[in-house]
């Protein structure tokens, strides 16, 4: 072990053609993690419990792994490097394994991140509707706030309410540039952000899917239908 | 050319409980297809012609029929990571009616012989994933779903599974990889799901909206829902509407209906004094048409003949307000983002592409970059282990081919605003060997 050379990362590349922070996953100066030892990994029980039924879901326990880290995420607010360690330990994987399958997506945050997550889609239906000028005026709206994390998004799959966001996973929409302060407001207050653009009440378009008398927001004339 | 299947009164309030979804004839489907002998329900999807509705357009019932027989670990997996651009049809589908895609998932299992079933759903629909979680539980108590469903001896298990953020995993071996827990590279075919998918097993992966019209189909006879739409797209489409128009959302249609007819008269059209400039037939991977096609009937064969394709049914209006110098930019750094690395022509190609645009916009191009842009592009196509990186290098090999004349414009104003001297002029002045 001792004649493995552990020279400190060799900054390179400064024009920005890697991905950033493609040399701060490992500290070479560490040892490499094994499966973190049970006796000495505490693990909530109740994240304990959660994880080992999901691991009873699927023919292969390491299916899982997305799955466990999303609640360890919920749990401690980011995945940390503690938050990692103890899905590795009732997983029985390494902590570099969970890493791996962290970086590669988008909603795992392996840096300590705000606890409310605001998504602006800035993909290319959005967009045609304004969306970058919402997503300034959102970072605007929320600068200063430090619990409030606002991020440029690709396609959330809600272009009929574009430019649209995603307050906490709750898809609001459509926006204009005066709802980025309401936004923060509602979130400040820890209220149901924007009730009267939300998704989840929002009618179909097409005329054939609706009901009479459904109190929901109406596509068409964007105001509520009560 | 109205026909409506999947979305009649879908708001119906309480749709996605059992209750309601039963009064409205829910499960009647299940019970028929259980007193049929498996082989049987795989020739009436056959027989319906229903082309996947996930993007490839892929018949079914011929697809199903590719799972091997016998007694042995198959899955079937659902494929709710809609991620496409533009594309939001099954995120209505599951909110509003999720019993719909849960039945035509039993009856599929029933169909093929599998008792283990995944939805995976993309991790930012976090409402939906709630209502399915809630729909399984129901179909669980209700017994449709666990062992020997309404005295059939067919048992199935059926796991709601949350994707974390990732374009690629709508791919259908991205989306296994992930499923099994691992970063979502897409894998080398063949092998094919269907002989060697999840978990090693033989795998049937169908789109939301496939699975859902299955019950439809069995009600209904494969035959007589054949005769809905035109030859080779049978039955009807959800479709979604985005970008400029003035209805946006989503529409079922019948297959074959005109494009004019969808983006004038269901949806409104750009608003008034604007023309469409430019359209994606099937999201945002699709090449774009213009104005002038317009009178396509939507089709799968009509969109391929025309140079495109039907996709996902995610038509994205661009009007005349919007430069095609813009579209290109937002989709190139889209799959720049969401190439997953694993094959060099994507992800070379889509960043490099993303570069070079980032270079006209700097003022530093000439019109020649616009012909090393169209042959980056023309050698990402068929070159990559999945089609990511065709689904930027056609709408943007599409653009540069259809809107040269705009792009040179936008070349030479940039230019000008930069006030850069071209790069030839640059070159003449060092010296040869210099570098």
């Amino acid at each position: 072990m001792s004649s493995i050379d552990r020279r400190p990362p060799v900054k390179r590349y400064e024009h920005g053609s890697r991905v950033p922070g493609w040399d701060e996953a490992v500290d070479l100066t560490k040892p490499p993690a094994t499966v973190p030892d049970p006796a000495l990994t505490p693990v909530p029980d109740e994240l304990r419990t959660k994880i080992e039924h999901l691991m009873g879901e699927y023919p292969d326990f390491r299916s899982a792994s997305i799955p466990a880290m999303h609640l360890a995420q919920d749990h401690h607010g980011w995945l940390s490097p503690e938050a990692i360690e103890q899905v590795a330990c009732v997983m029985r994987l390494t902590p570099a394994y969970l890493t791996s399958v962290a970086s590669f997506y988008d909603m795992f945050a392996l840096q300590p991140k705000p606890k409310h997550d605001v998504y602006v889609c800035t993909n290319i239906s959005c967009s045609l509707l304004g969306a970058d000028e919402f997503y300034e005026a959102m970072c605007a709206a929320a600068d200063g706030h430090a619990e409030i994390g606002v991020r440029g998004f690709e396609c959330l799959g809600a272009c009929d309410i574009g430019p649209m966001a995603s307050v906490d996973g709750e898809f609001v929409g459509p926006l204009n540039l005066d709802d980025a302060a309401l936004i923060v407001e509602d979130i400040e207050a820890g209220r149901s952000v924007l009730e009267h653009k939300q998704l989840r009440h929002r009618a179909v378009a097409d005329p054939n899917g609706r009901v009479a008398g459904f109190s929901g927001i109406d596509p068409v004339g964007q105001g509520d239908q009560a | 050319m109205t026909k409506h299947l999947l979305f009649e009164r879908i708001d119906e309030p309480g749709l996605n409980t059992i209750p309601v979804y039963e009064k409205r004839g829910g499960y009647s489907a299940l019970r028929k297809a259980l007193t049929l002998p498996p082989a049987a329900i795989v020739e009436e999807l056959k027989q319906s012609g229903l082309r996947g509705r996930g993007g490839a357009g892929f018949q079914m019932g011929t697809k199903a029929s590719f799972l091997p027989q016998g007694d042995m670990a198959k899955y079937l997996v659902c494929n709710a990571d809609e991620s496409e651009p533009g594309t939001f049809k099954d995120r209505e589908l599951m909110q509003k009616s999720p019993h719909t895609l849960i039945e035509g998932m039993i009856i599929t299992t029933f169909a093929t012989g599998i008792h283990h079933a995944f939805i995976y759903i993309r991790g930012e629909y976090v409402l939906q994933a709630e209502i399915l979680q809630a729909a399984i539980a129901e179909a669980e108590a209700a017994g449709y779903l666990g062992e020997n469903i309404l005295g059939s001896g067919h048992s199935l298990k059926l796991v709601l599974h949350r994707g974390a953020g990732a374009y690629i995993c709508g791919e259908e071996t991205g989306l296994l990889d992930s499923l099994e827990g691992k970063r979502g590279n897409p894998r080398l075919k063949p092998p094919f799901p269907a002989i060697e998918g999840a978990y090693h097993g033989p795998t049937l992966v169908n789109n939301v909206e496939t699975l859902g019209t299955v019950p439809t189909i069995i009600n209904m006879g494969g035959a007589r829902y054949a005769e809905i739409g035109v030859q080779g797209s049978t039955g009807t489409k959800l479709i979604s509407v985005s970008g400029d128009v003035q209805r946006p959302g989503n529409y079922e249609i019948e297959l074959g209906m005109s494009s004019r007819e969808i983006i004038y008269g269901l949806c409104g059209g750009p608003k008034p004094g604007h023309e469409v400039k430019m359209w994606f037939p099937g999201g945002s991977s699709s090449p774009v048409l213009l104005a002038e096609d317009l009178d396509l009937p939507y089709d799968f064969d009509s969109l391929a003949k025309a140079g495109s394709m039907l996709g996902s049914g995610a038509i994205i209006v661009v009007d005349d307000t919007h430069s095609a110098f813009e579209v290109a930019q937002k989709l190139t750094k889209f799959y720049s983002h969401e190439s997953c690395g694993k094959c060099v022509p994507c992800r070379e190609g889509t960043n490099w592409t993303h570069k070079m645009l980032a270079r006209i916009e700097a003022g530093e191009a000439t019109p020649m970059d616009l012909d090393i842009l169209a042959s980056v592009q023309t050698q990402i196509i068929g070159n990559c282990l999945c089609v990511l990186g065709d689904a930027m290098a056609m709408p943007v090999g599409s653009i540069v081919a259809k809107f040269r004349d705009e792009l040179e414009a936008e070349i030479e104003a940039a230019r000008e605003r930069a006030n850069t001297v071209p790069d030839t002029v640059l070159l003449e002045a060092i010296p040869v060997g210099a570098h």
